[in-house]
This record gives structure tokens, sequence and C-alpha cells, in this order.
């Protein structure tokens, strides 16, 4: 390396010869920074997204690769947030990848003392027996002088403020056909 | 809101470099406060005697944008010469019945129609919390009302709100509320200035407000204001909710909830809607004005997307499939069945109860005794722990070999694992892009509910229950794609849309659901967010490329107006109030409505437009009432019905306070909904006896760095290092008079549970002089529980249950307590702290105090139409400042 390069490689040479005189960019560059590739460039996939906490509605851009959430940033283009997260919208990425996510399904026992593993499958097959047999313990077909009741007051539900507008569609059209009136979520409390 | 939604905190610090005045009422000073121009600390409870003194600033010096009141509101409106208003009846409105503590509305009607409006008897309607219902329209009004436009006759509305409001004075705001008279003045002042014809002012409110037993009339008395001012349908106005959770607009609007259908639909009440038709007639009321006219359209049409086939005009669209309420079915309600063992099963879906609701120790004791519990979430949470890990199993209460409850723990796909649209607070629709497959067993609740109900459906295929039929007939058939068989969400977006039935062709607005059956439609409001076949809560056209209103970024309900009401943005012949705030005018020459958003109202419908004698439904409003929900066309200053507690807001103390009601002898409000349940208590507040066990005014809000009950931020490690540890804030003065050390340990009790925290002594929090005596608050954040990477103790747990008559949501924003240093007792020693401080106070569980105050006999019903009324001849309320036990400490 001649002293020519060593010096047109100093940086504050090239602050104050280049066109960053700040120093907030080209000409605070290593040669390992130049090498370095963001993580958004890298990804396969950006998906259009909004923040999952309060509802104030930020945009996100879910930067993903392999299946995996790689980043996620606030969206500029968002007339509601330009780009900006709080504290807990720029944990997101943190908060879906966290290791501490429960990704089995787990069972207790009457009077156990401890968790068990279960299948999904089978876990989803003893709800819907448990169902049946809750709404023919409970079933109210009509009140003391004959008006229709069509319910059961044996199963009830809490929540759905965290979940999309067709979730708790089919959620509420689900319950309501099998006489379960107990909805309730977040938005009572 | 700088704490809790910082992100939409951004626009109030735009407003602020453009000019605007920024004011925060807070008990506590916070990040919001630190940036305002003014702060005002407030006893917690007192916001309606704070804004009641602006409503009387307003009246008294005749700041009210006259043109707009006189046009757009119902300040004209004569009201029935048989009401009676609380400052006659020392804290009761006429119509109070003492055997249900609720009200008879017959005579808050307007003049005329005593008989053929409101809604009778309430007490019904507070079981249901029939308030809801208003959220997307007003109650409703029969014809013609008569009016007084000089708004001189004693029984307008301008003039009873003047009355009511006249002692809540400076002076008044000062002794109630605690904030200084000169401070309450500045407030006063910029709102009044800042609003007219040239100027709007907004007012926002955090949620806060709602957890209230006064919460309805809280809002109710912003609405007042901004109707005063011509802050309502205009740029820079209105009323604005913040509410806390991603799509809880969303769940509100297509409800998970009891007592409502999509669209604000009523859920059917067994005496009130046994068929079909006597259902809509109640919700549209025949010969009704407005755009409520149509709801047998809306009915039938969600009718037809539940049943589909089977839903025909001839069985009325299978309306007797849908269950019938009898009475409360709220979530507080069946907490206290599950503890006496009426509910079988039980699913969380992404709720956390034993953190995040009122009593929490009741919350948990009702799970402790089902059959079974499905929790659907992210973690870990309390909620499914609670059997082994609750606090209960420290003091013997719950013992895991003697729980009977069977919990199904299946982990939910997140916010990046499913597409589908969130609801934001201000009603805009946004499709979120799936970015990857959930992990393991994680699914969405679409691939559960749709899964659950499609093996339900084959396990009763061949049920002859009349029970099954429902299931069996129920329209259930949605495409599915991907290994897991995941429904696809814009099907399901489709069907809220609403679809032609012969042709499967979208609806492009409301105005096209039928009542014939020939269109299905899950949801009415959002009639329009799939038209043209097009997901339209998926635009994403960048800010930069369209105006400010933004109106190709998502979809709005209804037909994508980003502001409602819009129409009062023009003055009554249509044109733009001041070209300042031009939003939505008449355009002559085109003959129709234009501007920068949708116009909220017939787009060809002339300001000049007066509805011929007897016209019902849309021909009924005219041309220039804005307000076409409602029943009248006009923002109501006054209502004469869709309120429970009262046509007008008046300032009653929380259920639970140390401080006598300085302006009625009345104290709390009387028709509160209060549970006598052996679980529940309430701590006994002045004139009642022993009030000073409990001292001190504790409130609780939201961290930035933490979100509801913990699930989403306690489990991720950046925020739980940012906010490691439950604490209290208490100011240097009660740390002092309480011996607490900073970052030492204190304990609070309250009738219901003891908790502790680690002491963080703070001027955020500041003693306020209240009615002659020093109140002191402290503050908690409600976050923490006993699962996650950081935890606490529950602020939860420390209140009881006490409801808002007109939604059912619980008082907890406030409670009383005590203070003391140290840690709080483990085992069954803390039982022995509560149980002593319990029988100090004479607290007998499940009986929780009179909700009317003794010493303020109600005024006998005055239902009766022949009789005068006797609120105003008893001579109550003549000397408010002499009361047995005012000064109960």
């Amino acid at each position: 390396m001649g002293l020519r390069t060593f010096i047109e490689g100093w940086p504050v040479y090239r602050q104050l010869t280049g066109s960053d005189p700040l120093g907030r960019g080209a000409a605070a560059q290593s040669a390992r920074s130049a090498e370095l590739t963001a993580r958004t460039e890298t990804a396969d996939g950006v998906a259009r997204s909004v923040c999952p906490y309060c509802a104030v509605g930020c945009g996100q851009r879910v930067f993903h690769a392999d299946n995996t959430v790689t980043q996620i940033e606030g969206d500029p283009d968002s007339p509601i947030s330009r780009g900006r997260l709080c504290p807990k919208g720029s944990a997101s990425k943190s908060l879906v990848t966290s290791p501490l996510r429960q990704t089995t399904v787990r069972y207790r026992r009457p009077y156990a003392t401890e968790w068990e593993d279960l299948d999904l499958d089978v876990a989803v097959d003893m709800i819907a027996d448990r169902i049946i047999a809750a709404r023919a313990q409970t079933w109210e077909d009509s009140d003391s002088e004959g008006r229709p009741l069509n319910r059961t007051l044996g199963i009830s539900s809490l929540g759905g403020a965290t979940l999309d507008n067709e979730e708790n569609y089919l959620i509420k059209k689900l319950f309501t056909a099998m006489g379960a009136l107990q909805i309730e979520n977040q938005a009572r409390i | 809101m700088a704490e809790a939604h910082p992100v939409g905190f951004q626009w109030v610090m735009e407003a602020k470099r453009r000019g605007a005045k920024v004011f925060h009422v807070d008990p506590r000073f916070t990040r919001t406060s630190a940036v305002a121009d003014t702060y005002l600390p407030i006893r917690a409870g007192t916001d309606i005697a704070l804004l009641g003194g602006v409503v009387n600033h307003i009246l008294t010096h005749e700041l009210d944008f006259r043109e707009y009141v006189l046009a757009y509101t119902n300040a004209a409106t004569i009201v029935s010469e048989r009401f009676a208003d609380t400052e006659d009846g020392d804290g009761f409105f006429s119509g109070f019945d003492p055997e249900t503590n609720s009200y008879v509305q017959d005579s808050w009607q307007y003049e005329g129609h005593e008989d053929d409006s409101g809604s009778g008897h309430t007490a019904d309607e507070r079981d249901s919390a029939a308030g809801m219902r208003h959220e997307s329209h007003g109650a409703q009004v029969a014809g013609q009302v008569r009016r007084d436009e000089t708004l001189r006759h004693p029984r307008c509305v301008y003039q009873i709100l003047k009355r009511h409001f006249a002692r809540y004075t400076p002076e008044m705001v000062e002794r109630v509320c605690g904030i200084d008279r000169e401070k309450f003045l500045e407030l006063a002042r910029a709102w009044t200035e800042n609003s007219g014809r040239e100027r709007t002012g907004c007012l926002i409110y955090s949620v806060g407000w709602t957890q209230h037993s006064v919460g309805v009339q809280y809002i109710r008395t912003g609405a007042i204001i901004q109707l005063l001012l011509g802050n309502v349908g205009r740029p820079g106005g209105g009323v604005l909710a913040l509410r806390g959770h991603a799509s809880i607009q969303g769940s509100t609007d297509i409800p998970t909830l009891f007592n409502l259908l999509p669209g604000y639909l009523p859920m059917p009440h067994h005496a009130d809607h046994p068929t079909f038709d006597e259902w809509v007639d109640s919700i549209r009321h025949p010969g009704q004005k407005g755009f409520w006219g149509n709801a047998r359209a809306y009915a039938a049409s969600l009718l037809k997307a539940y049943w589909g086939d089977a839903a025909t005009p001839e069985n009325d669209f299978c309306y007797g499939y849908l269950p019938r309420m009898t009475g409360d079915h709220g979530t507080y309600q069946q907490v206290l069945n599950m503890i006496d063992g009426k509910v079988k099963g039980y699913f969380l879906l992404g709720q956390n109860p034993a953190v995040g609701s009122a009593h929490g120790r009741a919350q948990r004791l009702g799970m402790a005794n089902l059959d079974w519990l499905v929790v659907r979430d992210l973690f870990m949470i309390e909620s499914a722990t609670f059997w082994r890990n609750g606090p209960e199993v420290a003091t013997g209460e719950i013992v895991p070999t003697e729980c009977r409850t069977e919990v199904f723990f299946l982990p939910a796909a997140s916010h990046v694992e499913k597409e589908g649209t969130f609801t934001q607070t201000q009603r805009l629709l946004q499709w979120r892009e799936k970015a990857v497959d959930p992990p393991g067993d994680a699914r969405s609740e679409l691939w559960f509910f749709y899964h659950l109900g499609r093996r339900l459906r084959e396990k009763l295929a061949d049920s002859a229950h009349p029970r099954d039929r429902a299931l069996r007939d129920l329209a259930w058939d949605y495409p599915t794609h991907g290994p897991h068989a995941e429904p696809r969400a814009e099907a399901v977006l489709r069907e809220i849309n609403g679809y032609e039935v012969a042709t499967g062709r979208p609806l492009s607005t409301f105005a096209e659901a039928r009542d014939d059956g020939s269109t299905a439609v899950g949801c009415w409001i959002y009639a329009g967010v799939y038209a043209d076949g097009v997901n339209q809560a998926a635009r994403r056209k960048s800010r930069h490329e369209q105006d400010w209103v933004a109106a190709e970024w998502g979809w709005a309900w209804p037909a994508n107006r980003r502001t409602l009401y819009n129409r009062a943005s023009a003055d009554p012949e249509g044109r733009p109030w001041s070209e300042r705030k031009r939003y939505v005018w008449w355009d002559p020459e085109k003959a129709e409505w234009t501007g920068y958003d949708v116009p909220d109202f017939e787009k060809t419908k002339p300001p000049t437009y007066r509805p011929p004698e007897g016209a019902a439904g849309p021909e009924g409003i005219a041309g220039d009432d804005p307000f076409v929900m409602q029943g009248d066309g006009k923002g109501w200053l006054y209502a004469p019905s869709g309120v429970l507690d009262g046509p007008l807001p008046t300032h009653y103390e929380p259920a639970e306070s140390p401080v006598r009601n300085p302006l009625y002898r009345q104290q709390a409000n009387p028709t509160r909904k209060v549970y006598a349940h052996p679980v529940n208590s309430v701590n006994p507040s002045p004139p009642q006896e022993h009030s000073q066990v409990f001292p001190y005014v504790f409130t609780v809000s939201r961290l930035t760095e933490h979100h509801t009950a913990g699930g989403m931020s306690r489990t991720v490690r950046p925020l739980a290092e940012l906010q490691p540890e439950m604490f209290v804030e208490v100011s240097p003065e009660l740390a002092a008079e309480v011996g607490l050390a900073q970052l030492g340990w204190a304990h609070l009790v309250s009738g219901r549970a003891v908790i502790e925290a680690r002491v963080l002594v703070t001027d955020r929090l500041t003693p306020l002089r209240v009615d002659g005596r020093v109140i002191h608050q402290v503050w908690l954040p409600y976050h923490f529980g006993f699962q996650g990477l950081v935890t606490g103790d529950s602020a939860n747990d420390l209140f009881g249950i006490t409801l808002d008559p007109n939604v059912l949501i619980q008082e907890s924003k406030i409670g009383t307590c005590d203070v003391r240093p140290g840690r709080r007792p483990t085992g069954p020693a803390l039982l022995d702290l509560v149980a002593d401080y319990q029988r100090r106070a004479g607290i007998v569980a499940g009986r929780p105090g009179p909700a009317v105050t003794p010493g303020a006999p109600p005024p006998t019903r005055a239902a009766d139409p022949t009789g005068s009324d006797p609120t105003r001849a008893d001579g109550t309320g003549t000397d408010h400042g002499d009361r047995e036990g005012r000064d109960a400490s």
C-alpha cells in the first residue's frame, strides 16, 4: 500500500475531500462495513403487515428468508405511521421469533400436577367432544313460558381483540350456531 | 398518548409544531405531560366535573358556535315538562325506580314524545349492555319535534343544559378535581378560542375513560363540548378514542361479544324479540328517520350469510336458530357463574384474564372450577398455569391435586404467520400479508375454528336433536390451501363484505343489501371492503402519492369514509364554514356533494331538501341534517334515550372514593351494575363508615414498553429488559407519610387482595387538595403476572367488580387501598391480612353496599303521566354543604 493510498483511505481525508462532509456515510465506511449487506437486501421477500400491539395500526414491512422472519421495519409509505414504530412495534421480530413461544400442544389432565404432550389432531377432536357433551348437559330449548332460548350457558369464550376480523367472524358464526351465547373479548374490559 | 400510543402521538407533535396548544389531563405526569403546553393533574374519577366546568364556561359566556349549534344539534328541541334534572333531585333524574336502581325514560323524552319514544324501563337494557348498539347509530326519535330557535324556552335543551351545569364553576372544579381554577380557565379559554368557523379543536381520550362506573357519561360530556363548539364532522375536530389492541375495533364491529351480532345488530332477547319481525322492528322502528330504516335488509342478509340455502323468507331466514339473551351474560357474570360451577368449558383466545381482568382472584378461582379450559396463545400465559403457579396455590386456595379443570394449551399463529385484516382505532381496515408459516403446532384462529366447526358438523351429521340443526344447516364451506388446509381469509372477507346470492357478485355498498334472501352480508357496515372483487383493505398507495386524507390506504367503514358526519364540515347551505377548514361541500353546478373525503350524506340530496310530511328512513332526513344515523338528524347535546344513566352527564364519585360527592347527596352512579356474590366486595366510601381504612386512591395504566397483561411483552427480551419489575409510583409526601423508601418495597391492600411492588418515589404524582383535605394518589402498571421473563404481582387483583350500566365495562381505573411499607405476607398469612382489613372496614362478602346513598332517598318513580313530578316539590338538594358523614376521615 502506497502512502497516497493510505492517505486517501483515511476517513478524515475522505470526509474533507469527498461528498460526505459530515462523515455519516461513505466517508465513515470501512472495508469491512463496505462488504456488509443489510438483511433487508438478502430477504426472500417482504410482507406488508401491521403492528400487532395497540390500535394505532402502524405499517410494518416483514422481511423473511428461508421461512424465517429476519427483520421487521416500519413502513415509510404508511400515512398513519410514516415508517415509525414504538419500542413494542420495534420488538415485533423478537416477539414472533421468541424462544419462549409455545409451539406444541400441552395438556393438563384433571387433578394432574404436570403438563403432558398431546397430538394437535387429537386435541381438536377431544375439544369437539367436550363441546357436544357440554351442550347436551346444559342446553336450554325454551324458557318457562315456552319462548325459545336455543342456547347453552355452559360454554364461555373470551378474546378477539388481538385477532383478525375474518377470525372473529368465524368464531362468532360458529359459537352462535352452537348456541353458545357467552362470547366476550377485550372490548368489554 | 405518548406512553401508550407513541406513534399516533407524532400527529399531536405535528399539530403543536403548527401552533396547536396541547393540554394533558392525567392523575400522573407522563411523557405526554412532558411535551404538553399545560399539564393538569386531576383526581382520578372526576372528569365529568372538569368537562362539565368547560360546558358551563361555554354557556355562561355564550361561546358556543351558535350557527352550528342551532342547525346541527338538538339545542332548540323542547323537552317534556315531566323531566326533572339531577340539580333538582340531588343526584337523581326523574324516573328513577328504586326497586331496580334504574330509570324509566318516559319523562326524559322530547315534548309530545313521552309515550312513543325511548326505551321505557332500562333495567333489561343494562343487563344486555344495550348502549353498545349505538356504536354505529343513535337511538330513535319518532316524527316531528317542537323547537325554539331563539333558545329561550325554559325547557329547550340549551336552557336545560345551562341549568344542569350551572354549579360546575371553576371553584367547583377546583373543589372536586383538585385542579387550580386558573389552570382550569386556561384550558377552557384555549379550547373555546380554538373552535368556531376558522378553527377546530380535538379531544383525544384513551380507553381508560371507559373503565369507570360512569364511563359512557365521561365520553358524552366530551361530545357535548365538541358539539357546542362545532368540532364534530370537521377536520381537526372530533372525539378520538385511542384503543389498545390491534383489532379491538374490529372485534366490536364483528363482535365476539354476547349482546351483539355483526354490524351492531342486537343479539335477540327471549322476551322482547320472539319473532324475526319484532326483532327487526326493534332495530329499525317503523316510521323512524335515518339510515337505520333499512335494518331488515341487514338482518336478513346476515342470517343468509350464516345459514345459506337453509335461510329463506318463508322460515324467517332461520331466525329461530339464534340463541336468546335473558339477562346479563357478560364476562364478569360468567366468571361468577364459573365459581358457582355453572360453566363447563371456557375458551381463551389471546386474552389473559388472570392478569388483565378486574379481580384476578375471582378470575383464577373461576377457571379452577371448570370441566375444561382451552387456551390459545403465543406464550404460556398465567391463565393457562394458574392451577400450578397462581397466587392461590401459595395461599392454599387452589390445590393442584384437587383442581378438576382439564386444560388444553394450543399454540397460536402470530400476526406475520397468517393473513387477514385488523381494524385500527379509526375504523380503518388494513390487510396483512403472510410472511412465514407458523411453527410446529401453531395455527391461526381461522384454522382452529374452521376445522373445529367442520368436525362438530361431521360428528352431528346424523343427529336428530333439534338443537343441532343450526350447526348442521350452517353455511360452513370455505376454500382451504396448503399442507394444513388453512382456510382462505379472503373468502371470509368476501362473505363479510356480502354478495349477491344468485351471481356471487360482491356488493359495493350496504345500500345493495336486500331483505328477500337475494343477498348474503356477514357485516353490513363492512360492505364495500371487497367491492368489485378487489380486497380494498390491501390497498397500499404510498402517502407520498396521494393527498392528506389518504383515501387509497386501506379501507374505512362505512363506505371508506374517513371522518364521520362530515356533512357538518359545511354550513347549512352546503358551503365550507371557512376556506381553512374546507372538507366536504355541496357543488351547485354538478348538484352533488363533493370534497376530500367520501361525503357522509346522500350524494345528490341538496342542502335545501325538506322531507315531506311523515317521511321515514333516509327520506326523512333534511338537506341540512348532518347526523344521518340519528333519529332526528341532529347531534345530541341531550340524549332522551340510548344512555341508561341519564340524558345528561352528572358528576358521581367512583364506587370506591375517599371523598364525599361535593355536588349531590347521591354519592356514586345509582344505576351502576353491582354483583352481590360472595367473592366480590366494594370498599366503603363516605358517607358509609370505615372508609378511612382504605385512605388512598390507586390508579393504573400502561407502560410504553409493555402491552396489556404482558403476554406479548413480558415474554419478549428487549421489552422485559426495559421494564423488568413491578413498581408503584408514590409522591415524596406520601412516601414520608407512610414511611416508604426509594427502591424499597411497599404492599397495597384492598378488600380483595394484597399485592407488593418496588417503590418509585417521584413528583410525577402530586398530592391534591380536594374539598379542604389532601388526597394522595398512587399509580401502578397493570402488566405484571407470575409467568414470563419478568414477573410481579398483578395490579388488577386489587379491584372489585363494579360496572358501567351502559356497556358493562368495569371500573378499573380507580379504587381505594391502604399502602404499607415492606413486602406482603405470604401463604395463609396473606389471607389473614386481607380478612383483617375486611373486618375493620365492615366489609361483608356478597353485600356490596347500597346503590342509593343512605340519606339520599331517591325520588319516587316519576313515570306516572298523570301525577306531577315529586322530585321538584320535595325540597331535596337545598343544602349541599350540610351532609352527614361528609368528612368521614
